[in-house]
């Protein structure tokens, strides 16, 4: 009998929960369905849903009216540049922090994460003025380095939480054991971090992908990686559904799936371990 | 493990992310209070007349600052209603037994990892869209009148938008700190003869209070910010409608080229940010034992 | 070569002392062991050896060269941490070539090096596992390896026993004296454990407070402890401690005596007490006897002495047995 109750209630449980996720997900699986559509069928009253004429010319026609390729290549830049720019500063950084704490170091912890809370408008002007008079207006260097800028508290803070659980007598061991500095960090604590770097690499390039205010405000053509290039199309010219669904999918299938990947991980880096 | 050698180390591996934040936050945040106390505009080369608190005071007086403070208080305050609410619920059904967890888990997350741009173009046009969105063809097909979202409701619209981007977030962290909830709590309660409603009141619904706190503050801090979802929908429009502070320096900045005013805005949103920032900052850093 | 000495050597943390001036002289090839209760300064001393803190003041010899300033990795020492500070991330061989790839050895003399301590080890069938997949002992074991290949002027030993399970304590035990007794090399070894430091030691430095108390071999701290801390410290049951009437004649501020140098008998004796808790051991039996003058006395009795709670009994101490303390607690 008691089985019976829990059996019952586990089955109500998931068709419920399955009926809330696919409703949570519905915009993105029917972005995904009318990027096959043709723009007839897009636009089509009543829609339908999975019985009509599957095509790919969407993809084939937004890449070559627009370069979609270029744009996602731009984005594929600034978020592996920015991020592996940021850990290479980071990893030091948060080794200092984890491993010979001072007196002032949740000071500069602390500070760190204030600057991740100023709110970028605050800066927009002498950042576009700085970029406009130096060239880098509109560059995929310039983005690179503000993404990096953006984030950079948030990988130290990453890293800072997963080295501190690294006990620090293997790095003494490996200072008995005759390593020097970069010896230490090199062969021992870097290869025992790896999960952790992983997965802050991963969930800031997801930040940065996705980022959408200073890809959109510093980039105009050039340099436009794909959060300026969908916007491109809140234009009339975006009307074309299915062509707006087949770019839309490309911008985020990469970045869905390495978000799947990361799930756990992005709990711990955006509350900045307030909750683990 | 501390020798003044690896102290100094310390300092040497610290100083470029220090060097680097510092000049990030300090150099343009000085620019933008220099600026703000200018008569500075890109249209007008040449002219950087002092200007006192002109700037702060045409933009606190501005009629569009009320209605971008009003928008931006509305804009946060109910994408946090529904995201805690929802999240709460989402995580404690997430929590229960079922089949296929983990995809369903998949498929809640999704949206957080949906460019802004596209979630909210994909919402406009192929959902909201009076003519051709799918909303107006289920409302046509029930024999209802198609509703303008977008042009009779902007800034639910946009609400909607932004919640369904950040609930997820909201529900992925409620439902970690949910898992930590120690289940022999749980049981106990139930023996000692606590329904499931008092179950939440007193032992789910403290235990969250922390994580829910977390993200208020991690949320506020980036609802304060939202840009692109109204940039590629509305522009701010119809009339202030939809305008928050973000935007609205943005269009006096780079829209109108009002350095000045623009830099006055941007200062006024800092000092926002702060107010949360600093609540934020406290609760992290009780939470930081070194 | 291991000749270590320590000159006026002090550590300070912030205000506190934990090290108030302090010499002692490390003989080579001496197993030396640290002991003391936790926080007495015993483990900051041996990381102020190893050079993993720096002193506040005084100075480190090792083998009569200045090593004060030397970084850790360059003082020849190697060090078995109480967690075993394995790299997860190696295997046991790599583990423990490690330190020789510092050193830039060669990769056919790494090979044979670490072979050979794999053999002395008992590691061999594991040389390719990752610590992870090791036992307490074997992982212990490993921690020694990589510490033993390097041919160190001295080993540190930090609490190695600790996270091992009583069995596998006694086990390591001798394993470690008898890597001492090959090897012939100094070992310093810290631990808060007295009957460690009884059972390995060819001298025990005994701390509190970060002050040595005595320095001695085993069997001089056991017979001639200097003040009253080393008395109660050494030993197992602890010493029993007298003081008021009892003492009277023989003119001491406090009187010892070791649960093993009490007679004890049903009939008569000195002290009259009844039987508290008695614990048979097998081999001894430990009374707790609650007397009427002096509080609870410990007393070793025999395996099969016949006493239960509530049992009288009679306690004599023997009286070439006796230590007397002073007011300001030194020995007399």
């Amino acid at each position: 009998m008691a089985r019976n109750v829990t059996k019952n209630r586990k089955l109500a449980m998931t068709v419920l929960a399955w009926a809330i996720g696919i409703l949570i997900f519905f915009p993105i699986l029917w972005t995904i369905l009318t990027s096959f559509k043709t723009e007839a069928e897009a636009i089509a009253s009543p829609p339908s849903f999975l019985f009509f004429d599957w095509t790919l010319d969407n993809y084939r026609e937004v890449q070559e009216r627009s370069n979609y390729f270029r744009h996602f290549s731009n984005s594929v830049i600034i978020s592996l540049g920015s991020t592996i720019l940021g850990l290479a500063i980071a990893i030091p950084a948060a080794w200092s922090m984890a491993f010979v704490p001072g007196r002032r170091t949740k000071d500069v912890l602390m500070w760190m994460l204030s600057t991740k809370m100023l709110p970028p408008v605050g800066v927009l002007i002498p950042i576009y003025l700085i970029f406009r008079d130096t060239g880098l207006l509109d560059t995929l260097t310039g983005l690179t380095i503000v993404l990096m800028l953006i984030n950079l508290p948030i990988i130290i803070w990453m890293l800072f939480t997963y080295f501190r659980e690294i006990p620090g007598e293997i790095l003494e061991a490996a200072r008995m054991d005759g390593a020097g500095l970069k010896a230490e960090i090199i062969h021992v604590l870097t290869p025992m971090a790896v999960p952790g770097i992983a997965s802050t690499l991963l969930l800031n390039i997801i930040l940065a992908w996705n980022e959408a205010f200073w890809t959109l405000n510093l980039t105009a053509a050039k340099a436009a990686p794909l959060t300026a290039f969908i916007a491109s199309y809140s234009s009339p010219e975006g009307l074309f559904y299915a062509k707006l669904s087949a770019a839309s999918t490309m911008a985020i299938a990469p970045i869905l799936i390495l978000g799947w990947f990361s799930q756990k991980q992005l709990v711990r880096g955006l509350t900045f371990g307030a909750v683990k | 493990m501390a020798t003044a050698h690896s102290r100094s180390a310390a300092r040497i591996m610290i100083s470029p992310a220090v060097i680097l934040l510092l000049g990030w936050m300090l150099i343009p945040l000085s620019m933008t209070l220099y600026f703000s106390f200018l008569r500075y505009n890109l249209l007008m080369p040449g002219t950087h007349d002092w200007a006192g608190f002109l700037n702060y005071r045409f933009f606190l007086t501005d009629p569009a600052f009320f209605a971008a403070l009003k928008n931006t208080l509305i804009l946060v305050g109910g994408v946090l209603a529904i995201t805690i609410v929802g999240g709460v619920l989402l995580a404690i059904l997430l929590d229960q037994p079922m089949w296929g967890q983990g995809i369903v888990r998949i498929l809640v997350i999704a949206p957080f990892f949906v460019m802004p741009t596209v979630g909210a173009l994909v919402w406009k046009n192929m959902f909201m869209n009076p003519v051709n969105g799918l909303f107006a063809s289920l409302a046509k097909g029930i024999g209802m009148q198609p509703f303008d979202f977008l042009g009779e409701a902007p800034l639910a619209s946009i609400i909607l938008m932004v919640a369904w981007q950040w609930l997820p977030f909201a529900t992925l962290i409620l439902l970690t700190a949910l898992q930590s909830l120690d289940s022999d709590q749980l049981e106990a309660a139930e023996m000692d003869g606590a329904g499931p409603l008092s179950r939440f009141f007193h032992i789910m619904l403290p235990h969250l209070a922390r994580a829910i706190t977390v993200v208020v503050l991690i949320q506020t801090i980036f609802l304060l910010s939202v840009f692109a979802e109204i940039l590629v929908t509305t522009n701010g429009g119809p009339g202030y409608a939809t305008t928050n502070i973000t935007y609205l320096v943005y269009a006096q900045s780079l829209l109108q080229f009002d350095v000045g005013g623009g830099s006055a805005g941007g200062i006024v949103a800092v000092i926002l940010a702060n107010i949360v920032a600093i609540f934020l900052m406290r609760m992290i850093g009780k939470n930081l034992d070194i | 070569m291991g000749h270590i000495s320590l000159n006026q050597i002090t550590k300070t943390f912030g205000n506190v002392q934990v090290i108030p001036p302090l010499d002692l002289e490390i003989r080579d090839g001496e197993f030396i062991v640290f002991v003391g209760p936790s926080g007495c300064g015993k483990s900051t001393l041996l990381r102020l050896i190893a050079g993993l803190e720096d002193v506040t003041s005084g100075e480190i010899q090792i083998d009569g060269r200045q090593a004060t300033e030397v970084p850790p990795a360059k003082r020849g020492l190697a060090m078995v941490f109480q967690s075993y500070a394995l790299y997860p991330h190696m295997s046991v061989r790599k583990n423990i070539a490690f330190p020789l790839k510092m050193a830039g050895m060669e990769k056919s003399e790494i090979d044979k090096r670490v072979e050979g301590a794999a053999r002395v080890l008992n590691l061999t069938d594991y040389l390719d596992r990752r610590p992870g997949q090791l036992s307490g002992g074997q992982r212990q074991r490993v921690a020694i390896g990589r510490a033993i290949v390097r041919e160190p002027a001295a080993f540190l030993f930090d609490e190695p026993l600790s996270n091992l399970d009583a069995a596998l304590r006694v086990n390591m035990r001798l394993e470690i004296s008898e890597l001492h007794n090959n090897l012939e090399t100094t070992m310093i070894y810290v631990t808060h454990d007295q009957v460690e430091a009884m059972t390995m030691a060819d001298r025990i430095v005994v701390l509190q407070a970060g002050v040595i108390e005595q320095v001695g071999t085993p069997l001089e701290l056991y017979s001639q402890p200097r003040n009253i801390f080393v008395a109660g410290f050494i030993g197992s049951p602890k010493m029993n401690f007298i003081e008021g009437d009892a003492v009277g004649h023989s003119e001491a501020a406090k009187i010892g005596i070791r649960p093993e140098h009490l007679n004890l008998s049903t009939s008569e004796g000195e002290w009259a007490g009844t039987v508290n808790v008695s614990e048979h051991l097998g081999s001894d039996t430990f009374l707790h006897v609650q007397t009427e003058k002096l509080g609870t006395l410990t007393a070793r009795a025999d395996g099969e002495f016949p006493v239960r709670h509530g049992d009288k009994v009679f306690l004599t101490p023997q009286e070439d047995k006796i230590h007397r303390f002073g007011a300001d607690g030194l020995s007399i």
